[in-house]
């Protein structure tokens, strides 16, 4: 009975309050998919590298005696030298290869992170809206997607130069803006089968505005295939990067990237090996690493798949 | 005495088609006519049953009421405004006053949400002036009111039992305390003994916030027990409405018939006599067709 005074009103809520202020946290399944990831070895191992190697390639050259672009006149192509400093040896120019390879590592993860976020905040968003509203829409927006599909991406990346210049960020936010075409084919598909869950209709019976349904219902269920295919990704724009700048298109002196390294090292393998081994190995490592995390996320996100 | 008022929900003979790709290069296209001009009104504080089996276009006739599909003809009038030609802030308002509650309980839920902010989403569309905590307060008395505990507002879906997920469901469709819920084979998922818990705390909460429901299910053995009025529903079109009753105990079309001879009955005498009216009628449909 509620009294004269309504105390037992305010009481009620009062305590309504305090059970929802210390009210348990409940497991969510990200949760669930990161416990489950913490329990596979081999990708735990592989993050743990991989986020050596970046604090390594961010905070090294503080601790390096030589710059990535400073000429040691008295070593040039020197083999490692531990008086001088020179770990790594040395390149034709005289420059230490430790500060090249950390600097290089540097860019190369810059350069990944960029493009791969780029592209997946497209690919996302394209692809939902895409499949969401589907229809006429979905068929004229699959159709732009093909079409720069049957574009080779060289060209596309020329054009960018022209344009911009040879800015390597700016560079590498064009390949991310190519690389997403794959990520919203993905996210169409998944949104299709999504959208047909109880839950999209039931937002949309509460009168959810299609905005809302697909960024706090549909894109936010996306997070398996896309973290997924984004460590796929990573890999890809390295690799990119290397061809590019082979090419010399993208990173320039005396800045420098795996790619860079790599392609420098290759041609004098024999006699100067220290050139290439470095960077390869760092790449390598990076590459392995990438891939474990990726099998690792797809066992740790779809348990019902295995 | 219930005739005399004016109805909240007038349905004239409303009809969906779905248009069938076609199949082959020269196939032209195929026409499914899902539902077949229905009629039909809902008073403030009634629950009418609609029945029927599988396909018979239960679900899409309740999805055009709201207009989750378009109709392609007739109208369905709330309150005096064809839904049809609703704008979009009356249709914000129809969304508020009519919600609906759904087969599958965990499905219906967004699996990245917490049960708590899946309960108050239809709060922030339609009252997104009120603050955080006054919601989480609303939040918490409805999860009380459903029988849920509101500790338990953090948790996700997944981490509740299907009948507690359905609670959170009916949370959900109470919160913007609308006028109708629609609950389409809101219990058939549930195990027997709660969906009997399910439906009796439909028919408490109705009772006591004087809502209407339309209650849909292919069951009607549970119809009967809730609802007042009952639509059978074949093929697409209405064959029978009528008080419960009357519809259950001396049904007019075959059909309904045979629906009720379909529920097992615990006697087995009269359950004997069942399965003989069944084969009996079978082989009159078999005649006739
Ligand atoms: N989007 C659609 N496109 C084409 N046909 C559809 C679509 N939705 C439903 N149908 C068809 O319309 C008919 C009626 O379907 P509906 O889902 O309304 O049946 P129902 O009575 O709810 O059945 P159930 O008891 O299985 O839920 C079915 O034949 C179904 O195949
Ligand atoms: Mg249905």
């Amino acid at each position: 009975m509620p009294g004269l005074t309504g105390k037992d009103q305010v009481l009620t809520d009062y305590a309504n309050k305090l059970a929802v202020l210390d009210a348990p946290k409940g497991r969510s399944l990200t949760q669930d998919a990161l416990r489950r990831l913490s329990k596979n070895k081999a990708a735990v191992v592989s993050i743990g590298i991989v986020v050596l190697i970046i604090l390594v390639a961010f905070i090294g050259p503080y601790f390096v005696p030589w710059g990535y672009s400073e000429v040691d006149w008295t070593s040039i192509r020197k083999p490692p030298d531990f008086d001088k400093g020179h770990y790594l040896g040395t390149d034709q120019n005289g420059r230490d290869m430790l500060a090249r390879v950390l600097q290089g590592t540097q860019m190369s993860l810059i350069v990944a992170a960029v493009a791969t976020v780029v592209s997946v905040t497209i690919g996302v968003v394209y692809g939902a809206v895409s499949g969401y509203f589907g229809g006429r829409v979905d068929s004229l927006m699959m159709r732009f997607v093909d079409v720069m599909y049957a574009l080779p991406y060289i060209l596309f990346v020329i054009i960018l130069v022209v344009m911009f210049g040879r800015n390597p960020v700016l560079l590498f936010v064009g390949i991310g803006a190519i690389e997403w075409l794959t990520m919203a084919r993905i996210v169409r598909g998944q949104t299709l089968s999504i959208k047909e869950k109880e839950f999209i209709e039931a937002a949309r019976a509460s009168g959810a505005k299609p905005f809302a349904i697909i960024m706090r219902h549909i894109v936010p269920n996306l997070s398996g295939p896309v973290v997924i295919y984004a460590t796929l990704t990573i890999p890809e724009i390295i690799i990119a990067e290397s061809f590019l700048s082979y090419l010399g298109l993208g990173v320039q002196e005396p800045q420098t990237s795996l790619g860079t390294l790599i392609s420098a090292g290759a041609p004098v393998a024999e006699v100067l090996p220290w050139m290439l081994l470095g960077p390869a190995a760092v790449l390598v490592t990076l590459l392995l690493c990438l891939t474990y995390i990726g099998d690792g996320l797809r066992d740790a996100l779809d348990p019902k798949d295995r | 005495m219930i005739e005399t008022r004016e109805p909240i929900l007038k349905v004239r003979d409303l009809a969906v088609e779905f248009t069938l790709g076609s199949n082959g290069l020269f196939g032209g296209k195929k026409i499914l006519r899902a539902v077949k001009g229905v009629s039909f009104d809902l008073y403030q504080g009634e629950t009418l049953g609609i029945v029927g089996e599988s396909g018979c276009g239960k679900s899409t006739l309740s999805r055009a009421i709201i207009r989750l599909l378009p109709a392609t003809a007739g109208e369905a009038v709330w309150l005096g405004r064809d839904i049809q030609k609703m704008n979009s802030n009356e249709l914000l308002d129809l969304r508020k006053d009519i919600q609906m509650i759904f087969q599958d309980p965990l499905a219906s839920l967004n699996p990245r949400m917490t049960a708590g902010d899946i309960i108050a989403e239809p709060l922030k569309i339609h009252m997104p002036n009120i603050g955080k905590a006054e919601r989480a307060v609303r939040v918490a008395e409805m999860m009380q009111k459903v029988g849920l505990l509101p500790t338990m507002i953090n948790k996700y879906p997944h981490e509740f039992s299907g009948g507690q997920c359905q609670r959170i469901g009916i949370a959900r469709a109470l919160i913007t305390n609308p006028k109708l819920i629609i609950c389409d084979e809101a219990v058939s998922a549930l195990d027997v003994s709660i969906r009997a818990q399910v439906v009796n705390l439909l028919m408490d909460l109705q009772k006591e916030l004087g809502i209407s429901l339309l209650f849909i299910s292919h069951d009607i053995a549970v119809v009967r027990h809730i609802a007042q009025r009952i639509m059978v529903l074949y093929f697409g079109e209405v064959v029978e409405i009528g008080e419960a009753e009357q519809v259950t105990m001396d049904p007019h079309h075959d059909y309904t018939k045979r629906l009720i001879a379909s529920v097992p009955v615990p006697d087995p005498k009269v359950e004997m006599e069942r399965r003989e009216e069944r084969r009996r009628l079978r082989k009159a449909a078999a005649k006739a067709a």
